[in-house]
């Protein structure tokens, strides 16, 4: 492995570490006796010393810290408050709605962005150029949950093409969740693809001013063969780092679309767990989103060195 | 990746000519200039009354009288709109405020120190970049209490990074530069090179950024209303309108698409603003014309 | 018959006139010069002939190549011309080539393009033309990426592009300007050696009239985008007809007045430097290896006495400029020990340094890069003045600039202008008045000259013989132009790999270069008297 990758890999680790303990220190200051809200206001202070002891919240900061990130490794995060169920479990039933929901928004905001742009930067500043970016500016300034809020009034409440919200579980059949998944995914990612676009056409601009674009041409190539075998892949740095940065706010975009089209997802059990004080489930929720984040910017690094062969140290 | 910075060579007179040629510049300036003059007209002046409930006209359509219709309490939309936007570039402003104010700094430090007090801040942006900002945004409300000011906070935090980087990568391009060298040679030291060199010429990226943050900033506070974590009734925001009108999409679809079409108005007026100032100021993206 | 004819080429971007009625022919294996300072419409006549032109460009006249109308010819027709019967070769090699594909991909994507060969064919004959470039295979396989290359490799990369199809026409656009003088050399000697083993006609373009005298047959002079002069080489240059032919040819050969000479050892030195070296902590390889340090500096010792003038010349990335920031302690040396007028430098604070910093200034290369393009003339000029003692007064500090810049030929106007007021040259006296405001004992000027046209060169190069004759300030004149060294200074000493290899007298040591490295850049150094003296000599 070159020195690059090594350190990239290193810097995950910490900051995963570091982002543990943040998430572990927020938790500690907030107000509320965990063993108290899951008893009630009823209980006696003395079923309430019991089951601090025996959750553990008497032990010193730094070993409960080590528990509880322990814990985490070995998928173990403990029991809910308010579910009083572990709190993976909870997890498993909602991961499977939230990571395709993302994913789905992701790869419909990649395919929709990567043509326009290459389309606006091989007409720079023609009509076509300016249509397609006019509505990529639309799309930036478009709130995703407003945008959802106008597909689930034409499609749903017009149209009655799809659901306007809930979901079936994936035990109904893969066809009737997907549908359900639709519109939030569009919703998601059609704003997101207004940026990713932008990006990609500044970028390719940005590499077809650079001198080697002159030597290709030089070489006899068009201009369409140049586009796509030199300068592409050259643009590909700058979309990647906001493909990256995009997967981390799809991430956190779900929470609201979640809602918004009452579908069972991580976003809706983290935001329904702040609200009920189950700070357990906030803390593995935010914990595995950060984790999540992190794991994809690794991935993304990664994804440089193999673009670029300058990170990739000398062979 | 290092960031390449053109320096503009222009002078007062050659920069508002091409500002006055710019498309993206002038629209993005009516329209935000548009905004502020209704937030500001708002304090003197309303077609209604927002603190007055009148269940007689609730949910009305658009008409005459309320042209934008009414809420399910009968309250007029445009005069709610009016005064929600005092709320959103409030909170947004000052956000974009508090990023500026503590991540320019932070950045133009770490440019110039270098070493590990620049490891240092590059770690910590990564931290703050690993927690999706919306997520924190809502936890942070959460925990304080929801709230404007509140919201103004969990915003203006994840600006801090964000400034920070900008700066930095900007400083971080001047530096090596020989009028950085001379001004060494002459004797200045690190924060008089700052402050005299480096921030008026990093100060167009900042500029367009504060646009970015601040239209971002709106739609980030239409977020966490929407979600019931931002300014509280009675006070009118964009974000709570939506969320009211969310059950009532098939009885009064008006009551979600106006507030909607005055944050996507607002976000893409800055966002014009930004692309105007950038074109106007950067001679690299002039090249590319 | 003309492989290339030009007539009447006229050219505007937008509303700028670029060219005015340009002539110009190539005949087969003839080599013809384009020379011209910058803004003269060299390049942009290049970009013409290859229809390669900015989007804003409108061309009129006529370009005929092997009988094709390039002006009237379709873009599927030029794509099919270029890269095949017309090669290009451009000046920038560090940007010129994709960092992302191999130089075989590079090289062998023009001959699959143009022969539709198969892949191992093209690769096969990629291989080949890198191998006639000078990039044998054991050090050099095609799947080399450019970053690991350096600026003469991949120039030569660049040439095995632009001449891997045998091109009928080789334009080279100030090929050598971004390398050295030895790495030109070598790249000269390739371009000569291609263009006669393929009988292909090369349009040389240079602003150096030493290497187009050395290279070319015939040459145009450009100005302005018209021609000035045009003709046979050798006659034209002795000739001198046209003034601005003359004026040029003086131009590359000005050496300024400087009827004081300084004898070394007549003073208690101004500046010592003692074993200084830097080392700069290598590129990590491995994880689990320890990285080398590179020296870039290695053990240097030099003494500049008041009023000299030493030049400090070498090969790019000689350690030259490193040098420099250590002796105006911009950087620190990793060993050794600078004194300045008797006093140690190294590893003082900032604070302390104020007073060696008032007598040491500096100028640079790029006259562009120098200044903050946000601050007005007076405020820039002043800068130094921060070091005085005691700081000067608004009137005072005004009065003082106005006098900096008069004796630097500028007018106390300028003051209130922006440094985009001004040119190249103006710049670079404004870089001098900068340096001379406070008085100075030392100016250290890195490359002060090189990026300047010559007629502007000369004017600058009188002006520092000016400064020290009046004034007696001595220089380090850090160059890697041997005219320049010769022109400024008493005393030369010459870098190679971070060690000073050669001093003493500067005319001795360039007349009678004893050290290997030395003798490289001597016999390297275009000279326009000789170049001049061996054309006419080849014709008889």
């Amino acid at each position: 492995m070159t020195a690059y990758l090594a350190k990239r890999l290193i810097i995950a680790a910490v900051t995963l570490v570091l982002a543990s303990m943040v998430v572990f220190a927020v938790m500690e200051i907030l107000p509320g006796d965990p063993a108290r809200l899951m008893l009630g206001f009823n209980a006696s202070a003395d079923q309430v010393e019991l089951l601090r002891n025996q959750m553990g919240l008497n032990a010193p900061l730094v070993l409960r810290y080590l528990h509880w990130a322990g814990g985490l490794l070995s998928l173990d995060f403990g029991r809910s408050y308010t579910y009083s169920v572990p709190v993976v479990d909870l997890v498993r039933e909602r991961v499977v709605v939230s990571l395709p929901l993302a994913l789905i928004a992701l790869a419909l905001s990649t395919v929709i962005a990567i043509p326009v742009g290459v389309f606006s930067a091989g007409r720079q500043g023609r009509a076509g150029d300016t249509l397609a970016m006019g509505a990529a500016q639309l799309g930036v300034a478009v709130p995703n949950f407003w945008f959802a809020l106008m597909l689930i009034y034409l499609f749903a409440v017009w149209l009655r093409l799809v659901p306007a919200g809930g979901f079936p579980g994936w035990n109904a059949g893969v066809w009737p969740a997907l549908k359900s998944l639709l519109l939030p995914a569009v919703a998601l990612a059609l704003p997101q693809a207004a940026i990713l676009a932008r990006v990609a056409r500044s970028a390719l601009i940005e590499v077809l001013n650079e001198d080697y674009i002159r030597t290709a041409r030089a070489k006899g190539l068009p201009y369409s063969a140049v586009l796509w075998r030199h300068a592409l892949r050259n643009a590909m740095i700058p979309v990647l780092t906001i493909l990256g940065l995009q997967f981390a706010f799809l991430l956190a975009g779900t929470i609201i679309i979640e809602n918004v089209f009452y579908l069972p997802g991580l976003g809706r059990l983290v935001f329904q767990a702040i609200t009920q004080r189950d700070l357990i489930v906030v803390e593995s929720v935010v914990m595995l989103l950060v984790a999540a984040v992190i794991a994809v910017n690794l991935l993304v690094d990664f994804s440089y060195a193999v673009v670029d062969p300058r990170l990739r140290g000398r062979q | 990746m290092t960031m390449r910075v053109d320096l503009p060579d222009e002078t007062l007179a050659g920069v508002l000519a091409k500002a006055f040629g710019n498309r993206s510049f002038l629209i993005g300036f009516a329209i935000t200039l548009l905004v502020a003059a209704v937030a500001l007209l708002s304090f003197v002046w309303t077609p209604y009354d927002v603190t007055k409930l009148v269940i007689a006209d609730k949910t009305e359509a658009p008409s005459v009288a309320h042209w934008f219709g009414t809420d399910h309490f009968g309250r007029d939309i445009l005069s709610m709109i009016m005064v929600g936007a005092r709320n959103s570039i409030a909170v947004a402003l000052v956000a974009v405020g508090i990023g500026m104010g503590v991540g320019v700094p932070l950045g133009a430090f770490a440019a110039a120190r270098g070493g590990i007090a620049d490891e240092a801040l590059m770690r910590v942006n990564d931290l703050v970049f690993a927690f999706p900002a919306l997520l924190s945004a809502i936890m942070i409300t959460a925990i304080f209490g929801p709230g404007a000011v509140n919201a103004i906070i969990a915003i203006g935090i994840f600006n801090i990074p964000v400034f920070a980087r900008v700066a930095r990568a900007g400083a971080l391009a001047i530096w090596p530069r020989e009028f950085i060298l001379a001004a060494r040679a002459a004797g200045k030291g690190m924060t008089e090179i700052t402050v005299e060199h480096i921030l008026p010429n990093i100060a167009t990226l900042l500029l367009v950024q504060g646009t970015i943050q601040f239209a971002l900033g709106i739609l980030a506070e239409a977020g966490l209303s929407y979600v019931g974590l931002g300014a509280q009734p009675p006070m009118p925001s964009w974000g709570r309108m939506l969320f009211d009108a969310q059950t009532r999409m098939v009885t009064a679809p008006w009551m979600a698409i106006f507030p909607g079409m005055a944050i996507v108005i607002t976000v893409l007026g800055l966002n014009l603003l930004g692309d105007g100032i950038a074109d106007i100021l950067d001679p690299k993206s002039r090249r590319q014309r | 018959m003309s492989l290339l004819e030009i007539e009447n080429l006229s050219l505007v971007i937008g509303k700028t006139p670029i060219l005015k009625d340009v002539e110009l022919a190539i005949a087969p294996g003839e080599v013809v010069g384009l020379v011209g300072e910058s803004g003269s419409g060299k390049s942009m006549t290049a970009l013409t002939i290859m229809r390669l032109l900015p989007h804003l460009a409108r061309a009129s006249g006529r370009v005929t190549f092997d009988g094709i109308d390039i002006l009237a010819a379709r873009e599927d027709q030029m794509c099919a011309l270029r890269g095949d019967d017309i090669g290009m070769v451009f000046q920038e090699p560090m940007t010129a080539l994709n960092p992302v594909k191999t130089i075989g991909e590079q090289v062998a994507e023009g001959i699959r393009w143009h022969t539709k060969a198969s892949r191992a064919e093209a690769e096969e004959r990629a291989r080949k033309m890198l191998d006639r470039v000078g990039l044998p295979e054991t050090k050099f396989p095609l799947s080399r990426y450019p970053h690991q290359l350096s600026g003469g490799q991949r120039q030569r990369v660049v040439i095995a592009i632009a001449c891997a199809l045998k091109p009928k026409l080789l334009i080279a656009d100030e090929p050598t300007t971004a390398l050295d003088v030895v790495l030109q050399a070598q790249i000269l000697d390739l371009l000569r050696d291609l263009v006669s083993e393929n009988r292909m006609g090369l349009l040389l373009i240079s602003h150096d009239l030493a290497v187009v005298t050395e290279m070319s047959d015939r040459l145009t002079i450009l100005r302005s985008g018209e021609v000035m002069e045009a003709g046979d080489t050798a006659s034209t240059l002795s000739a001198q007809r046209h003034p601005y032919t003359r004026e040029l040819a003086l131009a590359s050969m000005h050496m300024p007045a400087r009827p004081k000479t300084h004898q070394a050892g007549s003073a208690k030195p101004l500046l010592e430097v003692e074993g200084v070296s830097r080392a700069y902590p290598g590129r990590r390889v491995s994880l689990f290896r320890p990285a080398q340090p590179v020296r870039a500096v290695d053990d240097v010792s030099l003494t500049v006495e008041p009023a000299q003038s030493v030049a400090l010349v070498g090969r790019s990335g000689c350690g030259k400029s490193t040098l420099a920031r250590m002796i105006l302690a911009l950087d620190k040396p990793t060993a050794g020990a600078i004194r300045f007028r008797g006093e140690t430098i190294t590893g003082k604070s900032e604070a302390a340094l104020k007073p060696a910093r008032r007598d040491m200034q500096v100028v640079f290369q790029d006259p562009y890069g120098s200044f903050d393009p946000r601050q007005k003339v007076e405020k820039l000029v002043a800068e130094p003045l921060h070091l005085l003692e005691k700081q000067p007064a608004k009137a005072e500090r005004r009065e003082m600039v106005a006098h900096a810049l008069d004796e630097v030929g500028l007018g106390p106007r300028d003051m209130d202008k922006y440094p985009h007021e001004f040119s190249g040259g103006q710049r670079q006296r404004l870089s001098i008045a900068r340096a001379i405001i406070t008085r100075p004992k030392l100016v250290v000027a890195d490359e002060p000259v090189s990026a300047l046209d010559v007629s502007i060169r000369a004017q600058i190069l009188d002006l520092f013989a000016e400064l020290n004759q009046k004034l007696g300030i001595a220089y380090l004149f850090i160059t890697h132009d041997l005219t320049v060294a010769r022109a400024m200074s008493d005393e030369v000493l010459v870098m190679h790999e971070g060690k000073i290899v050669e001093r003493g007298r500067t005319a001795e040591v360039l007349d009678n270069p004893r050290s290997e490295a030395t003798q490289a850049l001597v016999a390297a150094a275009p000279d326009l008297h000789r170049a001049i003296a061996r054309r006419m000599q080849e014709q008889g």
